[in-house]
């Protein structure tokens, strides 16, 4: 004890230097604090500049412009044998209708010339929607009723005045003729603009003012419901059983190892792999939903499998005990105890994964969804594309119109997107307990 | 705090310096027809040698209090008493331990079969995050001890009358156990105990969490219980073993040091290291 220095502070010194460090600490807080509002400053102004840009951009693209016609559903024409179906409508002049409406409106063009740039205004996907009109309202035949048709992109872009008149007629794509067809429409008070029915309803199209994501947000569905189905069991299941049930050694620690890493693998690789197994080995058919969600799960599996352990080891041990010590069986520990109380947890995982695999595009690109597809997939073994393939397919276009359906289709899988962590946060919420 | 704390320290190795640790336990071991019957009982967490060699004998209808410094084995050797070790990957048990004939850590016995014999309750109120009612009926729920919702209901009534809460909660039966006060949520859990009519409670520092009038209202509780089940506990507190039990075992540096009557213990024990632990030398 004698030979140990002995530093002894008076309690005036000491109330000194503790005065001297507090200020010193004061302002290190301060710094920190500032820090960290400058930070969330920045990642909100990110976050605003975002959004405004996806929805000044976005917002237009969910309305598009669309002609009114007086269309006469001539019987004769439409159906010549008369049965309603959709290879007896095949053979009628669905397109001619059309036109014939047009033309009635501008006071029919004279010559060829103005005949086809009369046609232009209107979208070609027009005889394909009178056909669909007639098949849901058989009864309507013989008689002239008033529709509504998507303008020609082109006269889309030029209404929304992106494309200006003084531009040389040569250098624009929208003809001198066309502009006075498309002012005398508006005169007539036939040009509207509205919601794009075209963009929830419609599928895949090269024609910008017909292209929507409806095969793409069905594609997005099933295949998301693949993926839960298969990555939400399984991952909770490797979970408990590497939580509660593995013993501690250096197989189950290999295992965990694998599954961190595997988090971190590229998701096109796991794309690769379905390719080489799903598609080539085991021979299932390309660009379908199934071999989709199965990527998807396997990718978002080490997602849900993290958290759902992390929940499961933040369940407090003495609920284990206690239904340990009334005699419940292990199973029943689980069962009845770890898994009610984690599932909170382990939802808020699976929905992060299965926000990730929603926006998912190069896995779904390897196996082949990022085909051409018009038809709606009914089923997950019908070919079919999900929506962040179908917005990097449309951001590839070069019509005008594009870019705003790109925009436009990225606010919806931003809405589905925030719908799905709504419903999350509402399942946590009912299934929250406190202890 | 530091500076005390190290004194005593000091003073205490000093003190066992001076003390012999016994080869075998002091006191009577042994009794006419025990409950449950240690056997030269041996526990090992990985390398350390936790419980040396412990054979004692459990009385039925008494209570057998454990006392002893911390870290000297008591709440290991009860955990032994139903098994709860076996969730603890390292730990590994030698010896027997008998209850009716039969060795618990024997392979074909059912441990399941064996917690619902020999229920526990812990230091720290743990009671389900459910309802009262859910709480106390989750044993005979899973044991299926009732038959039909009367039965369910009746041993629920019976459970919460005997753990002195009924009068407290009868009328929010369907709130959640974590709603109630300490005190109350470990009396639930002494109902949620007794509900599965087991033969031997394990209370492990039961009071230890809950303040002095809580405290009463527990020992109060086990001096009732006494009557119709075995009751083991372990405490820190000398006087509430002087105060609740028949017996009382000194544990100390994974031995135990000596039985006897409570009586006994505490005024005439029969080791320097009992001697130097009831009088508050250390521990």
């Amino acid at each position: 004890m004698s030979d140990r220095v002995t530093f002894v502070l008076s309690p005036e010194r000491a109330a000194e230097r503790v005065a001297e460090s507090i200020s010193l600490r004061k302002r290190k807080e301060n710094r920190f604090l500032f820090l960290g509002k400058f930070a969330v400053a920045v990642a909100l102004g990110f976050l605003v500049l975002l959004f405004s840009g996806i929805l000044s951009k976005g917002i237009p693209g969910l309305f598009q412009h669309y002609v009114t016609l007086d269309v006469q559903l001539d019987t004769e024409r439409l159906d010549p044998s008369g049965q309603r179906t959709i290879e007896s409508l095949a053979d009628g002049d669905f397109d001619g209708v059309v036109r014939d409406a047009l033309y009635k409106v501008l006071g029919p063009p004279t010559g060829r010339m103005a005949k086809r740039q009369a046609r232009k205004l209107i979208s070609s996907g027009s005889g394909q929607r009178l056909m669909h009109h007639v098949l849901d309202n058989p009864d309507q035949m013989g008689s002239t009723v008033a529709l509504q048709f998507a303008v020609d992109d082109d006269v889309d872009t030029f209404l929304r005045g992106l494309i200006s008149r003084d531009t040389p007629e040569a250098d624009r794509r929208v003809s001198n003729q066309m502009i006075s067809y498309v002012d005398l429409l508006q005169t007539r008070g036939r040009i509207s603009y509205e919601i794009s029915d075209y963009l929830f309803f419609g599928s895949a199209s090269r024609d910008a003012e017909m292209a929507g994501i409806r095969g793409a947000l069905v594609g997005s569905i099933l295949t998301l419901l693949v993926c839960i189905v298969i990555a939400f069991p399984l991952g909770v299941a490797t979970a408990v059983y590497l939580e509660e049930m593995a013993p501690k050694n250096r197989f189950t620690e290999i295992i965990e190892i694998n599954i961190n890493n595997l988090a971190a693998v590229p998701s096109v690789v796991f794309g690769i792999m379905g390719l080489a197994i799903f598609i080539v080995i085991f021979g299932m058919p390309r660009s379908i939903p199934l071999v989709g969600g199965i990527v998807l799960a396997l990718m978002t599996l080490p997602t849900i499998i993290i958290s759902s352990r992390a929940s499961i080891r933040a369940v407090p041990p003495s609920i284990r005990d206690a239904a340990l010590g009334v005699g419940a069986s292990k199973m029943q520990t689980i069962t009845h105890h770890v898994l009610p109380l984690a599932m909170p947890g382990m939802l808020t995982g699976t929905i992060i994964g299965m926000a990730q695999a929603l926006g998912e595009t190069a896995p779904l690109l390897m196996i082949g969804m990022v085909a051409f597809i018009v038809d709606v997939p009914s089923g997950v073994t019908d070919p079919g594309t999900v929506l962040p393939v179908q917005i990097f397919m449309w951001a590839d276009f070069a019509e005008r119109m594009f870019i705003q359906k790109t925009s436009a289709a990225i606010i919806v899988l931003l809405a589905f997107l925030i719908s799905m962590n709504a419903a999350a946060i509402l399942l946590r919420k009912k299934l929250e307990r406190r202890w | 705090m530091q500076v005390a704390e190290s004194s005593r320290m000091v003073q205490t190795t000093s003190t066992l310096g001076s003390r012999v640790i016994p080869d075998s336990t002091l006191g009577q071991i042994h009794i006419d027809n025990p409950r449950m019957r240690a056997h030269n009982v041996d526990v090992f967490y990985g390398d350390k040698h936790a419980i040396d060699n412990i054979s004692l004998d459990i009385a039925s209808g008494q209570v057998i209090s454990f006392i002893g410094p911390s870290g000297c084995g008591k709440s290991t050797f009860l955990r032994c008493l139903n098994r709860m070790n076996d969730t603890i990957d390292i730990c590994r048990v030698s010896g027997e331990i008998m209850i009716d004939d039969q060795n618990i850590y024997d392979s074909s016995l059912d441990v399941v079969l064996l917690r619902a014999r020999v229920g526990m309750v812990f230091q720290k109120p743990n009671p389900f995050p459910k309802s009262i009612f859910d709480n106390v009926a989750y044993g005979p729920r899973i044991h299926g001890l009732a038959t039909t919702k009367v039965e369910l209901d009746q041993i629920v009534e019976i459970s919460l009358q005997r753990a002195g809460l009924w009068e407290e909660v009868k009328d929010r039966l369907d709130q959640p156990g974590t709603g109630l006060s300490g005190g109350q949520q470990q009396r639930l859990c002494i109902a949620r105990a007794i509900a599965v009519s087991p033969e031997v409670i394990l209370m492990d520092e039961p009071c230890s969490a809950l303040d002095p009038i809580a405290t009463a209202k527990i020992e109060e509780l086990i001096s009732e219980l006494r009557e119709q089940y075995t009751i083991v506990i372990v405490t820190h507190s000398m006087q509430q073993a002087a105060r609740v039990s028949d017996r009382t075992a000194y544990f100390h540096l994974g031995k135990l040091i000596e039985v006897g009557d409570t009586k006994q213990v505490f005024t005439n024990p029969l080791h320097e290291l009992t001697q130097d632990y009831i009088t508050g030398r250390f521990g």
